[in-house]
């Protein structure tokens, strides 16, 4: 049904994505934190069950601007299969698939980390809102997804994170918009020892290099504690 | 391991006065002897010793000279409150440097140190700190400052309800005043056990539990700082000792292990110092109390040491301060004192109570101990001619009813004077908050009136000085609190035996009658500042009543202890100058953060280097950096600036890359400009309103340049908005002014016409801009562009169309020229930033496509006079003034419009946007130089130099091969051809007032 109320330039964009192909626009994307991968893998293996970090790149970000319980919330909720959140702090979905956090109370991030952004992501949503307000935005590259995990995740953040990541407050299926440190990011809570940082694109490369900063004192310096630990941060010190 | 003990004989004459170790210390480890040097000379202690306790172990009480008199001084307490053993610290582990300015009673003893006593001032290391300082934010539901007695009473309740429970405090061992009891039950002393246990006993088991209890942290060597609105605290953990006794040389790296299970934290490498901040629902200040010295002449000598410090050197650290000890006294505390030096056989030849009856505690202790009670009188002077100017003699005398004294008095030998002047509760934290307190004379103290709200004081705080008190004040207020936050547990009372202290008897200015306070220069007040009774007695004279003012006037309680031991002992010094006997009549100065001195690199914490504030880059950044671009900072974003070539200067690049753009093609990065996504059937209607111009009757597929303005009609951002639909526009902003802008558009819908059908998204991110300018762009673009027709009958000036690149990536490319030449914008999703501008490059390298930065982009608007908001407009520049009378709508209504009938906006003579070219044809004016009429006097005699106006864009133009120059000059338009003068290089040069539009005014090369 979706398909007999798309708009003209919809239909162009659509006969655009069957010219793309998707495999060779793969090998042309570059995502924010990519430069910065090797890092991520290091600190991750010396972070063992303490921290790690990765990049989710590439996956699906909707922004949707709707007021709950409209004509056009409606909309969307069915054209995308979700449920939109209701209040601050509460995160709908799957989080391990497609899921949606709040970020106002008329406007959401619908994200899906388990595939790969293509073009013509919005189409359905944009077609759905046809003759309504509201608004479906691919945001997919705006932002970068990355992914704290482990037992010290939560005290890494709270070096830079202001708002309480206590349990008890912010329990898994909870995000919300703070800063980390002097960077205005999401933060969202999506598993037990995993928490997932969105910040804007351009802010990637600090961000991951202010969380590793974060990360430093829970990674063994891997095998020789101690006399090895003491002589690398000298050597570090001293350049 | 590495170096022989020190022999006694290596530290001279100080390591033989006689002073020795007790058995029975609490709070050292004799199994674990510790090397040291202070001021070159060795000396050695044991693990748990502070500089402080281990110098006193080995003889030494004298510190640095005095600041500003150079008196000799000594170790005056054993806490936070020192004024004067202050030292630097040498660097301690690799990345280290040298600290200065710490209380020698607060630095913990570690192998190898180097330390150096000062003279109040501190001397700041030039090295690189490459410590690690770093922030925590937290939040709990009970906090707890200060693990004494009260403090661990109320955690052990509050963390019993299953609260979230924060326990700080300064100290590197819980139990507070108890860590200054014997810790076990000694003849004639006081009964200070716990529910039966020993208070040491107690303290061991109460907090393993907090160990056990999963949200109960207890966090020793964290001094709160600062208490803020809605209780937002700010506390300096210090793990210097943990850091280098894991890194250090030579140590013995499990030492910290004592201590880790009281706290979950693993300790990084080089994490020396954390800030936290707590926010926090209930809190409990448990802050205890600070004692006070006694002024009377040459009150400041090494050996006069408070009473309770006295106390602690002896029980927790098994150093005797001395072994002829006298107690001068005010109150009952002291006795405390004299039980235990008895106990450890210390000879005190008289206490000297200023009391005139002997209260109970007093007459049970002297007559247990047989000691000499002198009553009424007090110790009037003394004697320094022990080593290193140390006490030898005090002189007693006794007082009449107005606490005067009287007599010659009598002198008696001694080797340490203990004084008890009373306590001074610590309400700073409760101060800070603005709390009320009161001055009870019963205890010679200010006290906290009420709690501020959301807060309890218990134990010595509130001048509650018995244990028993303590602790059941504390449990009730943990119980409370904890309860407040909806964690309600049973309520237990530690018990502890009831003691009553006697009132007491201040003494605030010991003088005799003859005394004129003006000639007091050694009854020091404020060791730190050297002021003494005769400063405060000057500032009277010269007028100052007010406590504020006697503290600025004469510097007392601004050192770095800030008054701990000082401020109300000028308090009474003032009362008693007035004549007044009610210090609260007086008050006391304002409390402000921080507590204690906090260093610059805890509050600075990662923020530093590459992490001090982030730098916002782009998908092609990269490419930038790898062709040696040199970037200019706007807003956080690094723009490449310039590229020049080997061997080039920015003059010259920028003449290469401008004459590119003019002659063939460039290419620039324009990703950071702001982009906002609109959508809503009344989008146009809307913009309408934000822009000076319409935006309704845009058609779609086509773009349109927009200025706002701010209600009182000037300029505030401008960019292109592209109509994409009926109901969607996408606008471009300023990049610095892509936040802004967003948030205007959001205030406006909601607060003015929230009736509007039209929603915003930021995309600025979402998309990457590459600019491609020049006669032959046109020729870039068709070549990555193959499905595009791209002539100008076909993709006119100001158009856009959707299309897929040769390299299958989708891009909107616009045609918008910021340059005046023919140009095109490509807009792709960020992710394929870099492969797109690597593509441009390709495509363009048979035009010799040359990568152009904001310079450039600067220059070549300036030769076409378009403006930059911010640099040639300064929020009072409106439409008119920059000449663009033409993009204010006269038929719609818009934000700032009726601005423009106002007389001000509305006359002919404002400032214009005007050219200004130096006559000479080669002097570059000065970007902000001010501009003057023609012979215009402008030496200093003349007086001041009328200004017509100033430059606001200046460069050397690559297209016209000579300076120009953008201005905004009085009546500008109307005095074109006008000469006028601009000061350049200590000169006046000559400059000719034209249009601002230097090149093609005609318009013709926009189509290429």
């Amino acid at each position: 049904m979706a398909e007999t109320t798309h708009t003209t330039e919809q239909r162009q964009r659509q006969l655009r994505n069957v010219e793309s192909s998707a495999e060779a626009l793969d090998a042309l994307r570059v995502s924010p934190g990519a430069h910065l991968a090797e890092e991520m893998a290091t600190a991750t293996k010396a972070g063992g069950d303490a921290v790690g970090l990765r990049e989710r790149a590439f996956a699906v970000q909707l922004g949707l601007r709707a007021t709950p319980g409209t004509a056009s919330a409606q909309a969307l909720e069915s054209a995308l299969g979700i449920t939109l959140p209701k209040q601050i702090g509460e995160v709908t979905g799957d989080e391990a698939g497609l899921y949606a956090l709040w970020l106002g109370p008329d406007e959401f991030l619908v994200v899906d980390v388990s595939r790969r952004q293509r073009p013509g992501e919005t189409l359905i949503a944009e077609a759905s809102l046809e003759g309504l307000p509201g608004q479906a935005v691919d945001l997919s590259a705006n932002r970068t997804i990355l992914e704290l995990t482990g037992a010290k995740a939560r005290e890494v953040l709270e070096k830079s994170v202001r708002t309480d990541l206590h349990s008890r407050v912010f329990g898994v299926g909870t995000a919300i918009s703070t800063q980390l440190g002097p960077v205005p990011v999401i933060v969202h809570h999506s598993a037990e020892l995993e928490y997932r940082v969105y910040p804007r694109a351009s802010f990637a490369d600090f961000t991951v290099r202010w969380l590793l900063d974060g990360m430093a004192e829970f990674l063994t310096s891997g095998g020789g504690a101690g006399f090895a630990g003491s002589a690398s941060a000298e050597a570090e010190s001293s350049d | 391991m590495n170096s022989p003990h020190t022999s006694s004989a290596d530290t001279g004459t100080r390591a033989d006065t006689g002073t020795r170790r007790m058995p029975q210390a609490t709070g050292i480890d004799s199994s674990r002897p510790v090397r040291f040097t202070v001021d070159g000379q060795a000396y050695s202690g044991f693990a748990g010793d502070t500089i402080a306790s281990a110098l006193i172990a080995s003889g030494r009480i004298d510190c640095g000279a005095s600041t500003y008199l150079g008196r000799s001084r000594g170790i005056l307490s054993a806490g936070i409150e020192e004024s004067n053993a202050l030292v630097r610290v040498q660097p301690r582990v690799a990345g280290d440097v040298s600290e200065s300015m710490l209380p020698a009673t607060r630095v913990p003893i570690t192998d190898g140190l180097e330390a150096d006593y000062l003279s109040g001032l501190g001397i700041l290391d030039p090295g690189q700190d490459e410590l690690v300082y770093e922030h925590k934010h937290i939040h709990v539901d009970v906090l707890i400052v200060g693990a004494g007695p009260a403090g661990l009473a109320a955690a052990r309740e509050a963390g019993r309800s299953g609260a979230r429970t924060l326990l700080l405090d300064d100290r590197s061992a819980p139990g507070g005043s108890l860590l200054s009891s014997p810790g076990r039950s000694v003849e004639g002393a006081f009964d200070e056990s716990i529910d039966d246990v020993s208070a040491a006993e107690w303290i061991e088991t109460t907090v393993n539990d907090f160990a056990e209890a999963e949200e109960v942290t207890y966090r020793p060597n964290t001094t709160v700082f600062g208490s803020y609105d809605s209780n937002f605290f700010v506390a300096l953990e210090d793990r210097t000792r943990e850091l280098v006794e894991t890194e250090g040389t030579g140590s013995d790296a499990s030492a910290g292990s004592a201590d880790s299970h009281r706290d979950n934290t693993a300790s990084r490498a080089g994490t020396r110092q954390r800030v936290w901040h707590i926010r926090a629902k209930q809190v409990v200040l448990a802050t205890g109390a600070h004692e006070r010295p006694i002024v009377f002449a040459d009150n400041d000598r090494p050996g006069i040491m408070l009473a309770s410090a006295v106390r602690t050197y002896l029980n927790r650290f098994g150093v005797a301060a001395g072994q002829r000890i006298a107690i001068a006294a005010t109150n009952d505390s002291a006795y405390e004192l004299l039980a235990d030096l008895h106990a450890a056989g210390i000879d005190v030849p008289a206490i000297i109570d200023s009391r005139t009856t002997a209260s109970a505690m007093a007459e049970r202790v002297v007559d247990t101990t047989g000691t000499r009670l002198i009553l009424g009188s007090t110790v009037t002077g003394t004697a320094g001619e022990g080593p290193a100017g140390r006490i030898s003699r005090v002189t007693v005398a006794a007082l009449d009813e107005d606490a005067v004294a009287a007599g010659h008095g009598e002198n008696i030998d001694v080797d340490l004077l203990a004084v008890a002047g009373g306590f001074s509760p610590v309400i700073h934290l409760h101060g800070q908050r603005r709390g009320p307190i009161v001055w009870r004379s019963d205890i010679a103290a200010f006290v906290p009136r009420t709690p501020v709200r959301d807060q309890f004081t218990v134990g010595a705080i509130n001048g509650d000085y018995s244990l028993e008190a303590a602790l059941k004040d504390g449990a009730e207020a943990g119980n409370a609190a904890a309860d407040r936050t909806g964690f309600a547990a049973a309520l237990t009372v530690p018990k502890a035996a009831a003691m009553t202290y006697a009132p007491a008897r201040p003494l605030w200015l010991v003088t005799s009658a003859e005394d004129d306070h003006t000639a007091l220069t050694t009854h020091f007040i404020d060791f730190q500042r050297d002021q003494s009774v005769a400063d405060v007695q000057r500032a009277m004279n010269a007028g100052m009543r007010s406590v504020e003012h006697v503290k600025r006037y004469t510097s007392i309680s601004t050192g770095g202890d800030q008054g701990k031991t000082s401020a109300v002992n000028a308090i009474g010094a003032i009362a008693s100058i007035l004549g007044e006997t009610d210090l609260g009549s007086v008050g006391h100065t304002t409390f402000r953060a921080p507590f204690a001195p906090v260093p610059f690199a805890a509050l600075a914490g990662r923020r530093k280097g590459e992490l001090f504030d982030p730098a916002r880059i782009t998908a092609i950044h990269p490419w930038h950096v790898a062709h040696g671009a040199e970037f200019e900072d706007v807003g956080q974003w690094k723009r490449p600036w310039y590229y020049p070539r080997p061997g080039e200067d920015m003059e010259a690049a920028v003449l290469r890359e401008g004459k590119a753009v003019r002659e063939s093609v460039g290419f620039q990065d324009a990703s950071t400009l702001g982009k906002i996504e609109i959508r809503g059937t009344d989008a146009g209607e809307f913009l309408g309103q934000i822009y000076t111009n319409g935006f309704k009757k845009l058609k779609v597929g086509k773009g349109r340049y927009g200025l706002m303005c701010k209600p009182d009609g000037m300029i505030f951002d401008d960019g292109v908005t592209l109509r994409v639909a009926e109901d969607r526009y996408y606008m471009t902003t300023t990049t610095g002014g892509a936040a802004t802008v967003l948030e205007w558009l959001e205030e406006w819908h909601q607060t003015e016409w929230p009736e509007l059908d039209v929603v915003f998204t930021s995309v600025t991110e979402q998309w990457s801009t590459v600019a491609v300018a020049g006669p032959r762009s046109r020729d870039v673009i068709a070549k990555i562009a193959p499905n595009l027709d791209v002539s100008n009958e076909n993709f006119e000036f100001m158009g856009f169309r959707e299309t897929t690149l040769n390299n299958g990536v989708p891009a909107r490319i616009c045609r918008i020229s910021f340059s005046g030449e023919l140009a095109f914008e490509v807009n792709v999703e960020n992710y394929y930033g870099l492969a797109v501008w690597e593509a441009v490059a390709e495509a363009g390298a048979e035009f010799d496509i040359t990568p152009y930065g904001t310079e450039v982009m600067h220059v070549l608007r300036a030769e076409k006079g378009f403006i930059i908001v911010g640099q040639d407009t300064d929020g009072t520049v409106t439409p008119q003034d920059a000449g663009m009378e033409w993009i204010v709508s006269k038929f719609k209504d818009f934000i700032g419009k009726r601005s423009y009938s106002r007389i001000d906006t509305a006359r002919e003579d404002r400032k214009h946007l005007v050219g200004v070219l130096p006559v000479d044809g080669t002097t570059r004016l000065a970007e902000g130089a001010q501009l003057i009429t023609s012979g215009t006097p402008v030496t200093p005699e003349a007086g001041p130099v009328p200004m017509i106006g100033h430059v606001t864009s200046s460069y050397m133009s690559p297209s016209l091969d000579r300076p120009i120059g953008l201005a905004f000059v009085e009546n500008g338009r109307n005095r074109t051809g006008e000469i006028i003068q601009s000061p350049v290089a200590g000169g006046l040069v000559d400059v000719e007032i034209t249009s601002p539009v230097f090149y093609d005014p005609e318009g013709n090369r926009r189509d290429g």
